[in-house]
């Protein structure tokens, strides 16, 4: 194992982390700085008919040349944004995360909060599927080998392809999406579980069985520990899975949720408000992550 | 012997009716419907229907009754009230079946045994008094233009006026939209107008009956191009062009593919049509996936907004007064909500007639541009309703009918639709093409309501029309289909 760093280590690289945000920003502000204002033409020369043309494209004559100096003050423009737009989108968002216009309009806090709601559904009902089903696989040679077929097909396939055939089956749209969840995040979490089984040490098995060890006790006392640093393991990957799932599932069924909210914002062609959900949706599938690597230490054991 | 002073109207029944023939827990009191004393044989000449009756003694709900309604319908409700009472002379007897069969189902028996003229004003009446079946509604919509009388009447209150709770469910597609009505997860929805019909003859998916209420809107559609074609805007060089549809079964599909093959290019074989959502439509147009779309409107108006199109022709060049989207509901729920479907046949059918305004036409874009509904810039949304709008070329134009709201579900029209669905290949074999679309298309029931609610009411159901220039005539479809001379029908 490597040596924990040390704190100067760490300092190091959080300055390099914020440095590379920097030169990223840089790179945004300069891809995306308009060229210089053309000389706008005075609006003393322009016909009627020109005016009126340019105030239903949503420029102003009046004002073009001082909403060209580049405040982002043209909004409805789905031009990719500049970093003042996003600044405003951000706060916008984040200032009030919690309104609730009706059905089709809530705020960024609740659609997420409705994500997560169906990822734990999804996840917990494939945890509760996977992880007794593992055991039992790990356990028997002879199951694996019999099921391995089915899982090497069923566990490539996109949730993209699963919605439509759950839509038309199940006949409920925040089934299939949970339905969805549960059969991409399933898969990680089986195999994971079925090799920490089978890898457990004969030795300890054998002392196990020498000791005359119920099978129930030997299952929770002494496979279960051993197994577990690779159980959480595949529950770290398929918590992963969920939440990339949960994405794709929203945009399609659409309702409520973060995917929904990417794609209503799509629908407006509004880059800012889609690029500060993306962004949302990044920072909290870290968090989930870093969650399930602490259970993961936690669970590791040296021997 | 019998209680004289029933103290108040009994909460199932709203209307304070003392003629009402079909209420189980009160006594029937059919008096005159004019209000005077005297009985009401010398009134109408009922008398022999009547003759067993025995008129109950005057109750102040019978005088309440008699001053607030209007005497005509009144009299009706009266006439009614003594047929039914000739039909069940002794009270426990009407009371003891009313309570046995139920309201509905007694209406109907009774029906069937009344003389028919005076049937159809008597049930009717009798739909309006009976109260909602399902009164929290889940409607289906696409956040387009095309949808602006669904969607209106939400903030502007039209369904609360008709004792509904409305839920409007921003959908992500069309093929969305056809499996959650399908589901039955949606109560009624936003179509495009040929969906109905492919769902109701199973084209793409389980057949299911379904129903067409009224036309959402007619025209409001656009040939958007790329900026880069400004020059190439004669159809006949548009060989190897890539064009955006919104769905199969849509209007848009149906008119991109006439107006290609009137010039002489094949849909199929010449040019590549991709089913598109609208809003990528645009995003493709700038990406220059796509050379051009025929969809609905905002998304021409933003493409021109967006600096990335141009308005090459309005489909009302091609068909002057085309339906587009439709709003429909599955045949089940009519025949199980006939008062929640009646009532959200007069919400729509209200913001229908508003939306044919043009001076109502800004505010409507005010009321459908906010987040929940279309999530639209404002000004695109003005341009389209009102039809003065940029049209990417650098002129204004003027066109107050770009868009419209004309509610009839036209028979002809979807005979029209069959007849495209054919000649492309999506329906096969022998069509009945009327019976079809008198199974699908309401016209009947949306006259009905829209006399109800004192609109205009045209004649007829099988209105003729012409496209690019070319009379349909609708008794005559199968002709009419070998007139093409592009064409995949056999």
């Amino acid at each position: 194992m490597n040596t924990p760093p040390t704190r100067a280590e760490r300092l190091k690289s959080t300055l390099l982390s914020l440095l590379l945000l920097a030169l990223l920003l840089a790179i945004w502000h300069l891809a995306t700085l308009k060229p210089a204002a053309l000389p706008a033409p005075a609006a003393a020369t322009l016909t009627p008919e020109q005016i009126e043309y340019a105030r239903l494209m949503g420029k102003d004559p009046a004002t073009l040349a001082a909403a060209s100096s580049g405040s982002g003050a043209v909004s409805g423009k789905s031009g990719f944004p500049t970093l003042g737009q996003m600044a405003g989108a951000l706060r916008e968002n984040l200032s009030r995360p919690f309104y609730d216009n009706g059905p089709n309009d809530k705020g960024l806090g609740l659609q997420l909060a409705h994500s997560l709601g169906r990822v734990a559904l999804g996840y917990g009902i494939a945890a509760l599927v996977a992880i007794p089903l593992g055991f039992v696989i790990g356990m028997s040679p002879l199951l694996w080998r019999a099921l391995d077929p089915f899982i090497q097909v069923l566990k490539p396939i996109s949730p993209l392809a699963w919605m439509p055939l759950a839509l038309y089956t199940i006949k409920d749209s925040d089934v299939s999406g949970i339905f969805v969840i549960f059969i991409c995040s399933i898969w990680p979490m089986l195999i994971n579980t079925a090799f920490g089984v089978a890898g457990v040490r004969r030795d300890w098995l054998n002392v196990a069985r020498t000791l005359e060890v119920p099978p129930l006790r030997r299952a929770f006392e002494v496979i279960l520990p051993a197994a577990a640093p690779t159980i959480l393991t595949g529950m770290r990957i398929s918590m992963g899975i969920a939440w990339l799932v949960i994405v794709a599932a929203e945009m399609l069924v659409g309702g409520t949720g973060i995917g929904y909210f990417v794609w209503n914002e799509w629908n407006n062609l509004s880059l800012p408000n889609m690029i500060v959900a993306i962004g949302v949706i990044g920072v909290v599938g870290m968090g989930l992550d870093a969650l399930f690597g602490r259970l993961q230490r936690a669970v590791t054991y040296v021997d | 012997m019998r209680p004289a002073d029933l103290p108040a109207p009994l909460p199932a029944a709203p209307h304070d009716d003392a003629y009402d023939p079909y209420d189980a827990e009160r006594p029937l009191l059919a008096r005159c419907g004019c209000g005077g004393d005297h009985a009401p044989q010398q009134h109408n000449g009922l008398a022999a229907l009547r003759a067993a009756q025995q008129p109950g003694p005057a109750t102040p709900s019978v005088q309440r009754a008699d001053g607030s309604t209007d005497p005509e319908a009144l009299g009706r409700r009266f006439i009614e009230a003594s047929l039914v009472k000739a039909l069940f002379p002794h009270e426990p007897v009407r009371r003891a079946f009313l309570r046995a069969v139920g309201r509905r189902s007694a209406m109907a028996a009774i029906a069937s045994v009344l003389p028919a003229g005076a049937l159809t004003s008597l049930q009717a009446m009798a739909q309006e008094k009976k109260p909602l079946e399902k009164k929290e509604l889940k409607i289906g919509f696409i956040p387009i233009t095309c949808a602006s009388p669904l969607i209106m009447a939400h903030p502007l209150g039209f369904y609360r006026q008709q004792g509904l709770e409305v839920s409007l469910m921003k959908t992500a597609g069309w093929a969305l939209i056809r499996d959650k009505i399908m589901n039955r997860e949606y109560d009624a929805t936003h179509f495009l107008s040929p969906m109905p019909l492919a769902i109701s003859l199973g084209l793409g998916s389980q057949a299911m009956p379904m129903n067409v209420a009224t036309i959402q809107n007619i025209n409001g559609q656009a040939i958007v191009l790329a900026n880069k074609h400004k020059n190439n805007r004669d159809p006949k060089n548009w060989k190897g062009f890539k064009f955006a549809i919104p769905f199969e079964h849509s209007i848009h599909n149906f008119l991109l593919r006439y107006y290609l093959a009137e010039h002489g290019i094949h849909p199929d074989t010449d040019v590549q049509l991709r089913v598109t959502p609208p809003a990528e439509m645009v995003a493709n147009l700038r990406a220059g996936n796509i050379d051009g779309f025929l969809g609905p409107d905002p998304f021409n108006q933003r493409a021109v907004f967006d600096e990335v199109g141009f308005i090459h022709i309005l489909s009302r060049e091609i068909w002057d007064g085309h339906p587009c989207c439709a709003f429909g509901v599955p045949t089940a729920f009519i025949e199980s909500n006939p008062n929640s479907f009646a009532a959200l046949y007069r919400a729509v059918l209200t913001a229908a007639a508003m939306a044919r305004q043009p001076k109502d036409r800004e505010l409507i874009a005010k009321v459908i541009s906010p987040a929940q509904y279309l999530n639209q810039p404002e000004g695109v949304l003005t341009q389209v309703l009102t039809g003065k709008f940029a049209d990417g070329l650098g002129n204004v134009r003027n066109v107050p009918e770009r868009a419209d709201f004309d509610p009839v579900p036209w028979q002809s029209m979807a005979v029209w639709m069959l007849t495209q669905m054919k000649r492309w290949g999506y329906l096969k074999g022998e069509v009945n093409y009327k019976q079809v679309a008198e199974k699908v298309f309401l016209i009947t029931e949306a006259k009905k309501h829209m006399k109800e609610l004192g609109q205009p009411v045209p004649e007829g159901a099988y209105k003729k029309f012409k496209v690019l220039g070319k009379e349909f005539d609708p008794a005559r479809p199968d002709d009419y289909l070998k007139g093409f001379a592009i064409s995949k029908a056999a």
